[in-house]
């Protein structure tokens, strides 16, 4: 008798496809995986769909119409385990900006006619809108945490994801501080670990694409980065990318717009 | 009167959320929409106050399957807004990590997108079951596209290292050496793949397109060319907005990009082959000539064959910078802010994609443009449509509707790219 898998269902929400492409993009487990589990639902990569409910629905993106609002709903009704991934559907994405403004100049913008355009004025996470099981963060993730998280899930334990900053990774990675070395401004301090520092290991500054780490001392970040040149402006705007709407990265972004 | 919709409500194997819809009455196919029902992110207008150096990052999030040509187009088109030209080592190397990109996105397409069409599975692990050897072969060679993005880009989707002038940090040539034993072996993979291809059924049918690519001096184009076409247009990228427009036509929810007074143009892999197949390697060039596929290529469905073939030159080309790799003295070349509006077009594996800023003084962007490629491939792939489906209006509806999606799928839209950009209305009714 054949032993009943998992069912896994992959949703997309406002996005770049990019995390659900991470799962493509684990070439050496992909087939171990769908050995595992039985991808029921995963538009990307087969016509094939099996009706719910889903054991595991991996969602992502970020919610910005009326109708997405009720899908999720939806999905929510469905799934057994709900795992947000990456930083539009833990934080509202690059597309959270419009938070920031008004969502009908934005629309006049880019679009000659913006009668036509249904969207809310906001891009907002999915654990605005049901309960979220597990949120997996980055921009966009990483596959060795996807393959971990899933991992985790088949094995009935919590996943390793540390919620400590990026400042921790460099260490272990021994890469020197980019901010004390070259004085260049890094984001790793309040920045959620999970990239393994990237950035500082290419000469860079962290610039948050995992979004706020656990407990962040964001102010006392930026008074370190002022004192590296950084105006008001800058720093209202290196809070304002990928997790612009994630609570921490909010609240300083907000505290330094005049 | 006999009236017959074909409706697939939600595409699968393709990039985002679209939906096809077919109207025939009395055996004749009246309407053929492609339509895209990805909400907006209004990425033109976020982009505003952002500074200059800040465009790669956020143009990459337009599109996870390639970021690398949305940070290549906005690295060129700042560049040339700031009046500086990159070159040397420097160029090379973004040559390089744009053949990774090819590498992996075509990879991804031929493998698990596409060829299930052609051998009849509903996509690449249902395929498995039956191929895995052939499905590994397309894994391990998408591996080396995602190698080369990573150790020039830091990790394959949304790259860091990619800026303004140059990289945060450029590799060793030491560095490099271990990708081009991982490329050898996947050049063989590649050649596999033509000829795997190239064995396929393939519907007999042709379509009379425009082509529309970028021509490079001598070299099979990637981040820098003029803009030319298989009748006769020749322009650099600064006069794309004099050539090119966006007709809202009626019925439909979607901005067509056309060539002004002549119409609908095909880019993408048909498009550069046809425009710049004497410039592949040696090797690309026989294993096409070997496919049977000729200097132009008009069967869309072949189109794998040529994404086969374009997968062969970027793993010999990602050789040839490697072999030829010489450390460059810096990471980066050094940039003054400065007024000024920049253009570049750059071929992403699915097509050009085309960017336009215009800075103010202090290097902030003031407004942007941004074309992706299936925005102008959508008026082609609904002639497509238009024309092939009446030919199959006989098949049963399930055939028919699975013909049509693989009429789509032919040109790899990618539908969070063209979102941004595209005029939508959702319309789940009908």
């Amino acid at each position: 008798m054949e032993r009943v898998r998992p069912k896994l269902a992959v949703w997309k929400f406002a996005s770049c496809d990019g995390c659900q492409l991470s799962l493509l993009d684990c070439e050496d487990e992909l087939l171990e995986i769908a050995g595992e589990i039985e991808i029921a639902h995963f538009l990307e990569a087969t016509r094939a769909s099996v009706e719910g409910p889903y054991d595991l629905s991996l969602v992502e993106g970020s919610v910005t119409t009326a109708h997405d609002a009720e899908r999720i709903r939806d999905v929510r009704r469905q799934s057994r385990f709900l795992m947000t991934i990456g930083a539009c559907a833990t934080a509202g994405g690059i597309q959270a900006l419009r938070n920031f403004a008004d969502v009908r100049e934005y629309t006049a913008i880019v679009y000659a006619r913006p009668d036509y355009i249904q969207t809310l004025a906001t891009s907002t996470a999915i654990a605005d809108h049901v309960k979220v099981d597990f949120e997996l963060r980055g921009c966009p993730i990483n596959t060795r945490q996807l393959v971990e998280v899933i991992s985790a899930f088949l094995a009935g334990r919590k996943p390793q994801t540390p919620p400590h900053s990026v400042c921790i990774e460099c260490k272990i990675a021994g890469n020197l501080c980019v901010m004390v070395g070259h004085g260049t401004p890094c984001l790793g301090p309040v920045t959620h670990a999970g990239c393994g520092a990237l950035c500082p290991s290419y000469n860079r500054g962290c610039y948050g694409c995992y979004g706020p780490m656990e407990t962040p001392n964001a102010p006392s970040l930026s008074a370190w980065l002022s004192k590296l040149g950084m105006d008001y402006d800058a720093l209202k705007r290196v809070y304002r990318t990928f997790n612009a709407n994630a609570d921490a990265f909010r609240k300083e972004s907000e505290r330094h717009d005049q | 009167m006999t009236s017959r919709t074909i409706k697939v409500d939600q595409l699968a194997r393709v990039e985002g959320e679209g939906a096809l819809k077919l109207i025939a009455r009395d055996g004749v196919v009246q309407l053929a929409e492609f339509n895209i029902f990805e909400p907006p992110r209004f990425f033109e207008a976020l982009l505003r106050d952002r500074m200059y150096a800040e465009a790669p990052d956020i143009t990459a999030r337009i599109c996870g399957i390639c970021p690398v040509a949305y940070q290549m187009s906005a690295v060129h088109a700042m560049e040339n807004a700031l009046g500086v030209v990159v070159d040397g080592p420097l160029r090379e190397l973004r040559r390089l990590i744009y053949c990774g990109e090819w590498i992996e996105s075509h990879t991804l397409h031929v493998y698990m997108l596409h060829a299930p069409d052609f051998l009849g599975y509903e996509g690449a692990i249902e395929m498995a079951r039956d191929h895995a050897d052939i499905v590994r072969r397309g894994l391990d060679l998408k591996r080396v596209g995602n190698s080369i993005i990573t150790l020039l880009g830091g990790r394959e989707i949304h790259p860091i290292n990619v800026r303004v002038g140059g990289f945060y940090r450029t590799p060793r040539k030491r560095e490099l050496q271990p990708l081009a034993e991982e490329l050898k072996r996947a050049r063989d993979r590649a050649l596999a793949t033509v000829r795997w291809t190239a064995g396929f059924d393939f519907p007999d049918v042709e379509r009379d397109y425009e082509f529309v690519a970028l021509r490079g001096d001598g070299e099979y184009p990637l981040s820098q060319g003029r803009i030319v076409s298989s009748r006769g247009l020749d322009i650099s990228a600064a006069e794309y907005d004099e050539h090119f427009e966006e007709s809202h036509v009626q019925h439909s929810t979607a901005l067509h990009a056309q060539i002004k007074a002549r119409g609908a143009y095909l880019t993408g892999p048909l498009a550069r082959y046809a425009l710049n197949s004497a410039a592949l390697s040696p090797l690309a060039r026989e294993a096409a000539c070997e496919a049977g596929l000729g200097p132009v290529c008009v069967n869309p469905f072949r189109s794998i064959i040529v994404r086969a073939v374009e997968v062969l030159y970027a793993c010999d080309e990602a050789l040839r910078i490697i072999d030829d790799y010489e450390e460059p003295e810096r990471p980066a070349i050094d940039l003054e802010p400065r007024a000024g509006t920049g253009f570049a077009a750059t071929e992403a594996p699915r097509g050009m994609l085309y960017h336009r800023y215009r800075l103010n003084a202090d290097g902030k962007i003031a407004d942007a443009r941004i074309v992706p490629p299936t925005s102008q491939n959508q008026p082609s792939i609904e002639e497509d449509l238009r024309t092939f489906a009446n030919a199959w209006l006989d098949l049963p509806d399930d055939t028919l509707r699975h013909r049509c999606e693989q009429t789509i799928r032919n040109h790899d839209p990618c539908i969070s790219c063209a979102t941004h950009f595209l005029r939508l209305e959702i319309d789940r009714g009908g």
